[in-house]
């Protein structure tokens, strides 16, 4: 009975969070998130030699073989840094290959995803939030699909799509193959920008499944997303202290007036103490798959829906200024906003959680 | 992480199992009254071992080595089979702790066994008038008279004090010294000359809390826990004892799979309400919460266990608050789904015992019941105060000179 992270896991951490911490700062994230492209191929290539890329691949395709806490380690760090690039959907579309590609689809993909040398993206969700897969309509004739989906991230720099299909099936689409046209949206979120694709008789590699396979790539979706809001959330929370003590009105610093101080101590107690949550989901993921499913449900719910009342929160505490393009915290608040709404949002998975419980 | 048990751990949680089919009594032992069959069967979980296990057994305890991980099992267990284990008095819950940290081994011998099995039941004496939040400027005195202390003043809002035979208490014992430096902790017997308990009524409508008042009472100079002006500290030890009787998720779990059955058994638009999406919506979204605080439990027991007080520090200054809030949605949706049947004030015999009881007026009286905690054992606000400015290292807030 040990509920807590191990050395590796902690050094893991560790280096993430001081890669991100040197190489990410806040006035290159600006730069980024102000372009639009939500993407350093530098962090990209330093981050894959680092392994990121690979974490949860099989150590015979090249990855790191880790399980799905590790990566919502991984995307915790993301999630305070607020991390530009296509990480999120690499890391779904690795997951779902290894958990649905057969030998061969997973010897001839996975070596160049696990090393970086190729990007991948997911296009799961459809509609105004059709995420889970009991709900896709990707059409299968044979090995060729066609159909609508968005809210694509980074599928402009991919080179390879897992798309979800009509009855909860995957395939794999190479993203430069005829018939394939991605149109890039205008997101809220600018590290994370991504496109709707059309499907028009794409060729595409049908990968062979077992039970629940789609449903426990969304449910690590949903956890990963919790990870990254927990994240978000704490960072803004540092920003609040920070602002608290530095902001002065009425000759005191604000965080010595107790709606201010309360404020950050209600914050800090909504979110603190979810930390286990999706440590908990994450783990059952791959240790209880009896409650798996409803725990992600749980935690994403949970999780973004504090995370987001926290970031309003946060503007409100930051004043003005807190109002401008120029304060920091419009970077999380978007962040969060989008870990809330993608792939199905509170009152969707909340509905999930009522049902698988029988009630 | 890993959450399964060790086999040793698997093989102690069958023999609580195993322990735990001799609940509820029966044959004869069944016809006894309940106090009794309940102290009958605490003697036996502390025969067995698994009851007061920090307590060593010359004080009535029984002694077990320190074993983190087998407390938790017991405490599953138990508290899955409705069996009394470790009472959850203010005696036993908070001055034996006290005594053992802080008491004379004269003290220890004198009081904990008789605390742990209720034989004499205890009041903590703190509150009073002037002195809630801010507890430090407490007035109620003891002078040292020869042998003796000398008390005068009053106390409120003191638990069970009606029934109780000793009370632990502060008590200025040093006027001239600086507020929190001029404080003792003393144990006064209840049958003294001078002291009157008056009953409170509370909002719910019983009387478990009242006003004690001191005038000239007589208590031998042995009775003071610590030194002199110690009391301050000694004190902070049982509060802390006491946020963790409050921070109990097994308590927060079961209420919330009452109120779901709660939920299946109200009718909402012709249909049991568990089926309408807004109370579907409302449940699921209180067990998040409750599964925070389920999970959040894990991870400070670990972190406790490991010795990495660093990561449990913040969470563990929330669990108060947490558990409040979460008790509280959980007893607000409770009543929402009465609908007008909670309009009916709780029945006299709901009023009189502490256990919580699934009837509607039962469900009012927990509505009402939940509010106590937000108030009692440190009030949110300070606890928030505590969070911000310890947690977080915002400024303090300013005070005025005492
Ligand atoms: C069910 C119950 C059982 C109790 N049992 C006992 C018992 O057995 N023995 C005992 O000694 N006492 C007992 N108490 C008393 C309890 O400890 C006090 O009520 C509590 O400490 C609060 O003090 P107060 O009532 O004077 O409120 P006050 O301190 O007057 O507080 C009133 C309001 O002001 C707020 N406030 C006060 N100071 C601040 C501040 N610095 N910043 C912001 N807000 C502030 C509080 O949060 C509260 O909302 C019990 C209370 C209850 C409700």
């Amino acid at each position: 009975m040990d509920f807590g992270l191990s050395e590796e896991q902690v050094m893991l951490q560790e280096t993430i969070r001081s890669f991100a911490l040197s190489e990410c700062p806040t006035t290159r994230l600006r730069e980024l998130f102000d372009d639009g492209s939500g993407h350093d191929p530098a962090h990209w290539t330093a981050l894959a030699e680092m392994g990121v890329t690979g974490l949860v691949v099989a150590e015979e395709y090249g990855g790191a073989g880790l399980e799905l806490l590790d990566l919502a380690l991984v995307a915790e760090v993301f999630g305070e840094s607020a991390m530009p690039g296509p990480f999120l959907g690499h890391w779904l579309a690795t997951l779902g290959l290894g958990l649905a590609g057969t030998e061969s689809q997973r010897s001839q993909i996975l070596p160049a995803l696990a090393k970086g040398e190729k990007t991948a993206c997911v296009a799961l969700q459809e509609g105004v939030g059709a995420w889970a897969p009991k709900e896709w309509t990707v059409e299968v004739r044979g090995n060729r699909i066609s159909g609508v989906k968005n809210v694509v991230t980074h599928a402009a720099i991919a080179d390879g799509i897992l798309v979800g299909l009509e009855a909860g099936k995957l395939a794999w689409v190479d993203a430069r193959a005829p018939g394939i046209e991605i149109s890039n949206e205008n997101g809220i979120d600018r590290t994370r920008p991504f496109s709707t694709i059309t499907f028009d008789d794409v060729e595409a590699e049908i990968l062979e499944q077992g039970d629940g396979t789609a449903e426990k790539l969304v449910s690590a979706a949903s956890v990963l997303l919790a990870a990254d809001a927990f994240g978000a959330a704490s960072k803004l929370i540092d920003l609040d202290v920070a602002y608290a003590h530095s902001r002065e009105q009425f000759g005191q610093p604000i965080g010595q007036f107790q709606a201010v101080k309360h404020a950050i101590a209600r914050l800090g107690t909504e979110m603190e103490p979810t930390r286990a949550l999706w440590w908990h989901a994450a783990y059952a993921l791959d240790h209880l798959p009896e409650e798996a499913s409803r725990a992600a449900s749980m935690t994403k719910a949970h999780i973004t829906d504090r995370a987001m009342a926290a970031a309003r929160e946060s503007v409100e505490l930051h004043g003005g200024y807190g109002f401008t393009w120029e304060c920091e915290v419009q970077i999380w608040f978007k962040r969060i906003m989008f870990d809330r709404s993608f792939l199905g949002n509170p009152e969707q998975h909340r509905e999930q959680c009522a049902a698988l419980a029988g009630w | 992480m890993d959450l399964q048990y060790a086999p040793e751990h698997e093989e102690f949680r069958e023999s609580v199992r195993a322990f735990l089919k001799g609940w509820p009594l029966k044959g004869d032992e069944a016809e006894l009254p309940k106090e009794e069959q309940e102290s009958l069967f605490r003697q036996r979980g502390i025969d067995a071992g698994y009851v007061y296990r920090g307590v060593p057994t010359r004080y009535g305890g029984s002694g077990q080595p320190n074993d983190a991980i087998k407390d938790r099992i017991i405490r599953e267990e138990f508290y899955q089979a409705g069996a009394p284990g470790d009472l959850p008095s203010q005696g036993a819950g908070m001055l034996v702790p006290t005594l053992l940290e802080f008491g004379s081994e004269e003290q220890k011998e004198r009081y904990v066994a008789r605390a742990l099995t209720n034989t004499e039941s205890w009041c903590q004496g703190y509150s009073e008038p002037g002195s809630g939040s801010d507890l430090a400027s407490l007035q109620c005195q003891a002078r040292l008279e020869g042998d003796e202390w000398v008390l005068n003043g009053q106390k409120i809002w003191t638990s069970g004090a009606q029934r109780a035979d000793m009370m632990f208490g502060l008590f200025r014992t040093e006027p001239e010294a600086k507020k929190h430096a001029g404080i003792s902790y003393l144990l006064v017997p209840m049958d003294r000359d001078g002291i009157e308990v008056r009953p409170l009524r509370e909002m719910s409508g019983g009387f478990e809390f009242n006003e004690v008042f001191f005038t000239d009472v007589r208590i031998p100079a042995e009775n003071i826990v610590g030194e002199r002006g110690q009391g301050w500290a000694v004190s902070r030890a049982t509060l802390i004892h006491e946020r963790n009787l409050i921070g109990n998720p097994f308590m927060i779990r079961e209420a919330f799979d009452d109120l779901v059955q709660l939920a299946r058994t109200r009718i909402r638009n012709g249909r049991p309400a568990i089926e309408d999406s807004g109370v579907r919506q409302r449940l699921a979204e209180i067990e998040g919460y409750v599964r925070t605080s389920e999970t959040s439990n894990l991870l400070q027991f670990t972190a406790a266990h490991r010795g990495e007080m660093l990561t449990a520090m913040r969470p563990m200054m929330m669990n108060k608050v947490c558990s409040t809030d979460t008790t509280q949605r959980i007893m607000k949706c409770a009543y929402d789904l009465l609908g007008s049947d909670g309009l009916l004030a709780p029945l006299d015999e709901e009023l009189n015992t502490w256990s919580r009881t699934t009837t509607s007026t039962g469900w009012v009286l927990q509505y009402m019941f939940s509010m106590g905690p937000a108030i009692a054992g440190g009030a949110t606000n300070i606890q928030l105060n505590i969070i911000g400015e310890r947690g977080y290292g915002l400024p303090r807030d300013l005070r005025k000179p005492f």
